[in-house]
């Protein structure tokens, strides 16, 4: 019997690491081309202005990087001391990403990120911003890489269950990597990250305009900022849009937590502004939302593209019945919960019975157990659930973490689009940029603000899909490690106050290095 | 299947190749234990430290990818040994989580911990990280204390596919002597090349920095001088541990795996026999050894402008890196149980048991022909950024 405190132990210490990993790598994701577009201006203009931006925000990008790569390792290693369960069932799914990954993007951030920090008088013009313009696209190739694997747990495509390993197998790479699914969550999460990185280098610049300080780096470095974060905004709009589709299509129950939907009915409306009601668990009758102000029919938008069209909530998902579209484009009765338990037992069981007349060379029965097993097998995971809370995610965090994403996104998008208008009339000589007092406060408080949104957006992804690590197939309590709770708690508060450590020193050095200016790098 | 067992050779052959590069990197954590005893003001501090910033990137991306090419080949492996010896690579872990960010934080104004603390961390990097990650390398040949069955998945009451015997969960395998050999080989063979490496770096009689620093000049001179002391004791200790290693591994019983029934049984001198029977691994160690004995010799006995003598650090670790790399293969090559149970010897892994399917291996050997390209890049940089020869500036 597994530990539900092991569990929660390891969902813990994985939601912590990744959280931790997620502060510091958006950052050098979209910093790193803001830095190579400052340094190739230096190359095309020979400024020295141009070379001094560039190095001041390379030290940032620096400070965060290395943080960055520590707590990758970290989540690395994870996978294999707390998901060994996991590691073996999707090994075989992960070995292509994870390999492409090391050899095409670990070495080549790391080899040029050497020459980017210390090769300014050891190597030509040329070939300096070619390692940073390098460093840059190695970081975010990857970014690439794991959300690929990332994208496949949320849908499993191009596998095939193989009863000889007791694992899933890869069948079409393709498949894997150009998943609609892999396809937005990439988009999606390279410019959200874009966004991001425009908002600090906003906000700082800010801070030194407030403090009437360096006032054309900070001007020329906000107005880069403010054009690669409007745009890249408009594409976490787009991109976000079609994440919100493919998690209608393929995590119906993911979609219904995050509007807070138990019980939905053709035209659904999409809540804009709602309050939960935080009494409300499946199958009771009371209202699930104690106040909402909808969009009528923008679910149904949203999620179908149709505006009478039909998206379960939570409680019709657990009863079934309701028509769908499936993977292969047709159209498909919902089975109950009841009825995906009853499979997926069948599923386990034949898998068990596979392995029984293996070890007696009983080949007809296994060709059976073989052919019951990939009947079932779309079901397995919902073998081990017993009751239908099982399968509903923590629908608050879901819900308000949803709405924080995207009325902060939207907020973006204004935030950008008055940036570029205040710096257009900052250029025409109109109105000085550094007077918008307001403005340059504004920026500075958008920077908690957007890693608040950068975080909202993972929370999502990521509880949002509870309780699965990979959906219908393997839900975390068949994914965990068989060490115990106690050591894992430990490891937790260990790594807790790790993390907090350096997270103060991170920001406290990042203080420091921001006070010194540009002119204070050497 | 014939292409299924060449594949699963070819990966266990690239991840222990990996596995060579890495210990051949770890000069990067050698050189972090010169901070204490060898640099002795805070200027040789920052000078070591100089030069092994521009490189600790490149040993923490090896470990990375040694363990993702693990993860990516051999799954099972991960799954188990990683799960199962849950402290052993916990502590790993934490001592290079820490080398990480100290190289970033130790020399910046207002880093909290203060650059000694910093300093502190890079030392037990050096010092335990080495001997540690000895100690877990040590576990293929050892074996370790866990039960395995991956159709546990199908018991619904209880599907964890592997646990450890005990609650030590990896500890214990600090407290095998072999294991602890090799984490003694695996430091030494570290501290060596940090030594040789600090030496070619800041021992060049026409070091570049002489013109504009002769102070910096001077104070590599000392550090590089009390480096080539030290390297005498350091590395003779480390060719003798590394034989004293050589006996005990070849002298211990192995288990070989039935390729096609699985069952596992015990054969004594397994490893030796692994070295000799297709010969070229006793070949390529045997190469390895000249080398790392040439290296040494040089930077022992000859005059430091020596061609040779200056070329000691790449000669010996392409040594290291040619020793330990047969070494490694001959843990799963010859149908050997790699990591085998102590506790239940039929649970042990094989190439054949634990690898990614023949798809997986496939796509992934197609992207491995880009292995000589990143390779040939990251030689050209590192050729770039140690062109210019002492580095104190930085």
């Amino acid at each position: 019997m597994i530990l539900t405190s092991l569990v929660e132990a390891s969902r813990l210490q994985f939601a912590l690491t990744a959280m931790f990993h997620w502060i510091f790598v958006p950052l050098t994701l979209g910093l790193g081309f803001i830095v190579a577009f400052m340094e190739t201006k230096y190359y095309l203009s020979g400024n020295e202005f141009w070379k001094k931006t560039a190095k001041f925000w390379m030290r940032i990008f620096g400070i965060n990087f290395a943080v960055g790569v520590a707590t990758g390792l970290i989540l690395e290693f994870e996978f294999g001391t707390n998901w060994s369960n996991y590691s073996w069932f999707v090994g075989d799914i992960f070995g292509a990403p994870l390999a492409i990954e090391g050899i095409f993007a670990f070495f080549l951030e790391a080899t040029f990120f050497a020459v980017m920090f210390f090769g300014w008088d050891k190597v030509s013009k040329r070939f300096h911003l070619t390692a940073t313009w390098l460093t840059a696209i190695g970081a975010n190739l990857s970014a690439v890489w794991i959300l690929i694997a990332n994208s496949w747990m949320q849908y499993p495509v191009g596998m095939e269950f193989n009863p000889e390993t007791a694992r899933s197998e890869m069948t079409d790479f393709w498949a894997v990597v150009f998943s609609p699914m892999a396809m937005n969550k990439l988009f999606h999460t390279a410019t959200s990250a874009f966004m991001l990185s425009s908002v600090v280098v906003m906000g700082i610049s800010a801070w030194f305009l407030l403090k009437g300080r360096e006032t054309e780096f900070a001007k020329k470095s906000m107005k880069i900022a403010a054009v690669f974060g409007l745009v890249s905004t408009l594409l976490v709009a787009y991109s976000g849009d079609g994440s919100a589709y493919q998690v209608g299509k393929h995590q119906p129950m993911k979609l219904a937590a995050m509007e807070g939907l138990y019980d939905s009915e053709p035209g659904t409306p999409l809540v804009a502004v709602g309050i939960l009601n935080p009494e409300k668990t499946v199958y009771d009758q009371r209202e699930a939302m104690l106040f909402q102000i909808s969009i009528p029919q923008g679910l149904s938008l949203l999620a179908n593209r149709r505006l009478d069209s039909f998206v379960p909530g939570i409680n019709d998902i657990i009863k079934g019945g309701y028509t769908y579209i499936d993977n292969e484009g047709k159209q498909a009765i919902a089975p109950s919960f009841e009825d995906r338990v009853a499979r997926g037992k069948i599923a386990i069981e034949a898998l068990a019975d596979f392995n029984r007349a293996r070890q007696t060379g009983d080949t007809e029965q296994m060709e059976q157990d073989r052919r019951v097993l990939k009947e079932n097998f779309e079901h397995f995971g919902y073998g081990y659930f017993s009751q239908p809370s099982d399968m509903v995610p923590p629908v608050g965090l879901t819900f308000y973490s949803f709405r924080i994403m995207v009325m902060l996104g939207g907020y973006f998008l204004l935030f950008f689009a008055a940036a570029l208008y205040l710096l257009c009339r900052d250029k025409k000589g109109k109105k000085d940029f550094g007077s918008v007092r307001w403005f340059l406060y504004l920026s500075i408080v958008s920077i908690p603000l957007v890693y608040i949104c950068s975080q909202a957006g993972w929370i999502v992804a990521e509880v949002g899909r509870q309780p699965w690590t990979i959906q219908n197939l393997l839900p975390v309590q068949t994914a965990v490690s068989g060490v115990s709770a106690s050591s894992v708690y430990t490891t937790l508060v260990i790594f807790f106050v790790l993390f907090t450590t350096l997270l103060i020193a991170e920001l406290k050095i990042m203080f420091s290095q921001i006070k010194k200016g540009p002119d204070g790098i050497k | 299947m014939e292409t299924l067992h060449i594949l699963q050779h070819y990966w266990w052959a690239i991840v222990s190749l990996l596995g060579a590069l890495l210990v051949f990197l770890l000069f990067v954590q050698g050189g972090q234990t010169l901070l204490y005893g060898t640099a002795r003001t805070e200027e040789e501090k920052k000078m070591l430290l100089s030069v092994l910033g521009h490189k600790w990137e490149i040993t923490f991306t090896t470990l990375v990818t040694f363990g993702g090419a693990a993860f990516a080949s051999f799954p099972l492996f991960y799954s188990t040994s990683f799960g199962g010896a849950y402290w052993l690579w916990m502590l790993i872990l934490l001592l290079f989580v820490l080398q990480a960010v100290s190289y970033e934080f130790r020399g910046k104004a207002s880093n909290l911990l203060g650059a000694g603390t910093y300093d502190t961390f890079l030392f037990f990097n050096g010092m335990l990280g080495t001997v540690l990650l000895g100690v877990a390398v040590g576990t293929l040949y050892s074996g370790g204390a866990y039960y395995m069955d991956k159709f546990n998945i199908a018991d619904q009451t209880g599907p964890i596919i592997s646990y450890w015997a005990n609650g030590w969960n990896g500890l214990d395998m600090i407290a095998v002597p072999f294991n602890l050999l090799l984490g003694l080989v695996v430091f030494l063979a570290a501290r060596t090349l940090g030594l040789l490496f600090v030496i070619n770096v800041y021992g060049k009689p026409d070091s570049s920095a002489g013109a504009d620093a002769p102070e910096a000049v001077s104070l590599g001179c000392d550090l590089a001088g009390r480096c080539r002391k030290q390297v005498k004791l350091t590395g003779t200790v480390f060719v003798l541990a590394f034989v004293c290693f050589l006996i005990a591994l070849f002298t211990r019983t192995g288990y070989e795996a039935d390729p096609v029934g699985g069952a596992i049984e015990a054969v004594r001198y397994k490893y030796f026999l692994n070295m000799i029977q297709p010969v070229w691994p006793a070949v390529v160690l045997l190469v390895g050894v000249v080398l790392v004995l040439t290296g040494l010799g040089a930077a022992f006995f000859m005059r430091p402008d020596h061609p040779v003598s200056r070329r000691s650090f790449y000669i010996t670790g392409a040594g290291v890196v040619l020793a330990v790399w047969p070494l490694l293969v001959c843990a799963a090559f010859n149908n050997t149980a790699y990591f085998h149970s102590t506790v239940n010897l039929q649970d042990s892994l094989t190439l054949y048991n634990s690898s990614s399917s023949l798809f997986t291996l496939k796509v992934m050997a197609y992207v491995s022909i880009a292995i000589p390209f990143v390779v040939w890049y990251i030689a050209a940089v590192w050729r770039k950024m140690t062109g210019g020869g002492s580095d104190s500036k930085s």
